[in-house]
C-alpha cells in the first residue's frame, strides 16, 4: 500500500531510491579500485615531486626547477607545443572535410570503416606501420621509394656513380678539371677508376688511344684496371667507358661538349687557337639519390604526426558525420533555396551548427595529443628518440628508463595532470550543462 | 536565378530534392566523379600502409632486406608463411601473446562488472554525495596514468604485484573504470523510469532490478564498453611497460626489444606487430558497430 501511494504522489525528484545504504555493494568495488589506484595516486606523486630521488630529502621546487632548465625537457616541451599546435587542428580540418564529402558518396560507410580502422589497432603496431613506412632505404620504405622515383624521373641517376680520373684532374663544383692545360693537336689519356668493371655497359669496346690529329684535340677515356695490368696505361683487356661527357672549357666558358664513343675516344674538332681546360662534367658520377632521411632529426616530429593523423582521422570523421547528420535537413534546404551556394551553406549554417562538435573532437584529440607516448617511443630512432621526445615519454625515461629520478618523474606527471586539467574541467562543464 | 528558384518551388515535391538546371546538374555529377576518386585515393592511401606491413610479414628476412614489400608485384613467388611459423614456435613471442590474453580478458571482465554495478547505483539509487561522484568520474575520464605510475609501482612492490599479470589488470581496471562508469550511467540514466519504479513497486530489491531490469536493456552498451576496454588494453603498451616483467609482458612489450635493429629485424617485427593486430581487427571487423558507438560515447552521450 506504501508503495502504491508513493507512486501517486507528484514526486517528480531525481531519481528515486528507498536507502542509501543500499547503494554501498554497488558502489564499493569500484570506489576501492579508483580510491587506491587513481585518487591516491594523484595525492602521493604530488607530494612525492617534492622530494629528491631517493624520496628522504624535502627539495621544494626543486624538481620543478630542475624539469624546467633539463635542455631534454624543453625539447620535450617544444615539441607537445608542436604536437598541440598542429595536430588536432589538421585531425579537426581533415576530418571535418573528408566528413562532408562522404556525405555525397553511396559508399560512405565503407569509406569510414577504412580510415577508422587504424583506432582499433595499437599505437605500438601503428608506430611499427610507420617505421617501415619512412625507412631510409628506398628499397625498404616506400616513402622514399616514391621520392627517389619521382626524383629520378627529373634528373636521372648518373651513368658511372662514383667513378673518377685517377690523377691529373682536380674535383671542384663544376666537375673532375684538368690540371694542365691541352690545345688542338693533343692527344688526352684519361683513365678512370672507382667504378665496378662488370657494371660497364655492354657495348663498350676495347678502349685505343688515337692519333693525333691536326686542329683537332682528341683522347680516350677508359676504365683503368690496375689488378692485372698496368696503371694509367691502356690495356688491350681494358674497355672504354661510352657516354661520358666531355667539356673543353677556356676562359671559364664551355666551349665545345662532346661525349665518348663505344671505345672510349672522344673528338673536340674545332676548338681554335690557344689552350683549353678539359673538364668532366659531375652529372657522369653523382652518386644515386637516397631519398630524405625522414627519421633522422629534421623531419622525425612532422613524420610522428603524420602517423597519428594517420590514427585519428577516422575518430573525427565518424564524430562529425554524426554531427553532420543531426543538422535538420530544413535549415540547409531553406538556404538553398534562398540561392546560396554550396560553399555559403557550408559556411554559414553547416559550420556555426556544427561548432560545438568541433570544439568537442578537438579537445578530445589535444588531449590525446598531451598525452602522445608510444608513438615516439617506436617511430622515432634511439639516436633521435631526445629530439622527438615528448612529456609522457620524458616521465617514463626520467622515472624508469635510464634516469631513475622518480622526483623529478613526479615532477613530469604533476606537470602533465595540470595541462590536462582545463580539459577535465571543459569535460566536467559540458557534463553539468548537458544535465540541466 | 530567381527563375530557376521559382521553378523549382513549383514542381519539386515536398520530400524530393530540389531538380536543378542542366548545367548545376553537370557540374555536380562531375563534382562528385571527383569525390569519388578523392576519396578512393585517400582510402587507398589509408590502406597501403598496413597492407605494406602485411606483404613484409610474409617475406623473408633476405626479402626484406634486399628489396621493398612492393616488389611482390613482380615476384609472388617470395610469399611464405615462415615468419609466421618461426614465431609461433618461438616459446618467448608465443607466451607473450597469451599474456596479452590473459591481461585483457580479466581485466574487460572486471571492468564491465565493477562498473555496471556503480553506474547502477549512481543512475538509479539516490544517496548523499552522489553529484559529486559523479563529477569526479567526469573529471578523472582524461586523467594521465603517468600520475599513478610511480605510486602503484611502490604500492605493487610493496603488496608483491610488480611484475606480475593481476598487477597490470588491476592498473588497466582501474583506469577503464572512469570512462566505463560514465558510458554505462549514462545509458542507465536513459532507461525509462517505469521499468524500475514497477519493479519496485514488485518489491524487487536493487539487485533483482539490476539483473532482472537493467541488465537485459543495457545489452548494446555493454558489448560497446566491452569491446572498447578489450581494445584498450590489449594494445596497451606503457602500462605493461612499467609493471610487467619478462614473464608476464604482453606482445607488445615483447616486441619492443626487437626495435633497435629495425632495419634487419623487418620480417620479425612485421609479423609480430601483425600478430598482434589480428585480434584487434578481427574485432573491429565482426563488433564495429559497437566499437565505434564507444568511441563516440566517450565524448559525446
Amino acid at each position: 500500500m506504501t508503495s502504491r501511494k508513493r507512486s501517486f504522489s507528484p514526486n517528480v525528484d531525481a531519481a528515486p531510491g528507498r536507502s542509501p545504504r543500499q547503494a554501498i555493494p554497488f558502489l564499493l568495488p569500484a570506489l576501492v579500485v579508483l580510491a587506491a589506484l587513481v585518487l591516491y595516486p594523484l595525492v602521493y606523486s604530488l607530494i612525492r615531486s617534492f622530494f629528491d630521488a631517493s624520496g628522504d630529502e624535502f627539495v621544494g621546487l626543486g624538481n620543478y626547477v630542475e624539469t624546467f632548465t633539463d635542455p631534454r625537457t624543453l625539447i620535450a616541451f617544444r615539441n607537445n607545443v608542436i604536437w598541440v599546435v598542429v595536430a588536432p587542428a589538421a585531425v579537426t580540418g581533415i576530418g571535418l572535410i573528408l566528413a562532408v564529402l562522404t556525405e555525397r558518396i553511396k559508399w560512405a560507410t565503407a569509406f569510414r570503416l577504412v580510415l577508422f580502422m587504424p583506432m582499433a589497432i595499437s599505437l605500438f603496431a601503428s608506430g611499427i606501420i610507420f617505421r617501415l613506412v619512412y625507412e631510409e632505404a628506398p628499397n625498404q620504405g616506400v616513402v622514399n621509394a616514391v621520392v627517389v622515383g619521382v626524383h629520378d624521373v627529373f634528373s636521372p641517376a648518373s651513368q658511372y656513380p662514383g667513378a673518377r680520373p685517377r690523377d691529373g684532374y682536380a674535383a671542384t663544383e663544376a666537375g673532375f678539371t684538368a690540371i694542365r692545360p691541352s690545345r688542338a693537336g693533343d692527344t688526352i689519356s684519361l683513365p678512370l677508376i672507382g667504378y665496378p668493371p662488370q657494371d660497364v655497359p655492354p657495348q663498350a669496346l676495347p678502349a685505343s688511344p688515337p692519333t693525333a690529329g691536326t686542329g683537332e684535340l682528341r683522347g680516350v677515356l677508359w676504365l683503368d684496371v690496375s689488378i692485372g695490368g698496368r696503371a694509367g696505361a691502356v690495356d688491350p683487356t681494358e674497355r672504354g667507358l661510352p657516354g661520358v661527357a666531355v667539356e673543353a672549357v677556356r676562359d671559364g666558358q664551355v666551349v665545345a661538349r662532346t661525349t665518348t664513343g663505344d671505345d672510349g675516344r672522344f673528338t673536340f674538332p674545332d676548338l681554335g687557337a690557344g689552350d683549353v681546360t678539359v673538364r668532366l662534367p659531375p652529372e657522369n658520377f653523382a652518386l644515386p639519390f637516397r631519398g630524405l632521411t625522414w627519421l633522422g632529426p629534421s623531419f622525425i616530429t612532422p613524420v610522428i604526426i603524420s602517423s597519428w593523423i594517420w590514427i585519428m582521422t577516422g575518430f573525427a570523421i565518424t564524430f562529425i558525420a554524426a554531427g553532420l547528420s543531426a543538422i535538420p535537413r530544413d535549415a540547409l534546404e531553406a538556404a538553398r533555396v534562398d540561392g546560396a551556394t554550396e560553399w555559403q551553406v557550408f559556411k554559414r549554417v553547416t559550420i556555426p551548427l556544427l561548432s560545438p562538435v568541433l570544439l568537442v573532437v578537438f579537445v578530445t584529440l589535444v588531449i590525446n595529443v598531451l598525452k602522445i607516448f608510444e608513438l615516439v617511443f617506436v617511430i622515432a630512432p634511439g639516436s633521435v628518440q631526445s629530439e622527438a621526445n615528448v612529456l609522457a615519454l620524458q616521465m617514463w625515461q626520467v622515472s624508469f628508463g635510464t634516469g631513475g629520478d622518480q622526483g623529478a618523474g613526479s615532477a613530469l606527471a604533476v606537470i602533465l595532470f595540470l595541462l590536462v586539467a582545463p580539459a577535465m574541467l571543459f569535460n566536467i562543464r559540458r557534463f553539468r550543462r548537458e544535465r540541466s | 536565378m530567381t527563375a530557376v528558384a521559382d521553378e523549382v518551388r513549383i514542381d519539386v515535391p515536398v520530400s524530393g530534392a530540389p531538380k536543378r538546371g542542366f548545367l548545376t546538374r553537370l557540374v555536380s555529377r562531375l563534382g562528385n566523379g571527383v569525390v569519388q576518386v578523392v576519396l578512393a585515393l585517400v582510402a587507398v592511401f589509408w590502406l597501403v600502409p598496413v597492407f605494406g606491413l602485411l606483404i613484409a610479414s610474409l617475406r623473408d628476412e633476405s626479402a626484406n632486406t634486399a628489396s621493398g614489400w612492393w616488389t611482390v608485384f613482380t615476384k609472388p613467388a617470395e610469399l611464405t608463411l615462415a615468419n609466421y611459423a618461426d614465431l609461433v614456435a618461438n616459446q618467448a613471442v608465443w607466451q607473450s601473446f597469451l599474456n596479452t590474453f590473459y591481461i585483457a580478458v580479466p581485466a574487460t571482465v572486471l571492468v564491465v562488472v565493477m562498473a555496471s554495478l556503480a553506474s547502477y547505483a549512481l543512475a538509479w539509487i539516490e544517496f548523499p554525495g552522489r553529484e559529486t561522484l559523479t563529477v569526479v568520474v567526469v573529471g578523472l575520464l582524461v586523467m594521465p596514468i603517468q600520475v599513478a605510475l610511480i605510486p602503484v609501482a611502490k604500492l605493487f612492490g610493496a603488496l608483491g604485484l610488480f611484475g606480475t599479470i593481476t598487477g597490470v589488470v588491476l592498473f588497466h581496471v582501474a583506469f577503464g573504470l572512469p570512462f566505463a562508469i560514465f558510458l554505462l550511467r549514462n545509458f542507465f540514466t536513459g532507461i525509462p523510469r517505469d521499468l524500475i519504479e514497477a519493479a519496485r513497486m514488485d518489491g524487487a530489491t536493487e539487485w533483482v532490478i539490476f539483473k532482472r531490469v537493467i541488465l537485459p536493456v543495457a545489452k548494446p552498451a555493454i558489448a560497446s564498453l566491452t569491446i572498447f576496454q578489450f581494445l584498450w588494453v590489449w594494445n596497451d603498451l606503457l602500462v605493461a611497460l612499467v609493471f610487467a616483467d619478462q614473464d608476464s609482458a604482453p606482445i607488445t612489450v615483447a616486441l619492443r626489444a626487437q626495435l633497435r635493429q629495425f632495419g634487419t629485424n623487418i620480417d620479425m617485427l612485421s609479423t609480430g606487430a601483425f600478430l598482434s593486430m589480428v585480434v584487434p581487427l578481427a574485432v573491429f571487423l565482426v563488433f564495429q558497430k559497437y566499437f565505434v558507438q564507444g568511441v563516440l560515447a566517450g565524448s559525446t552521450k
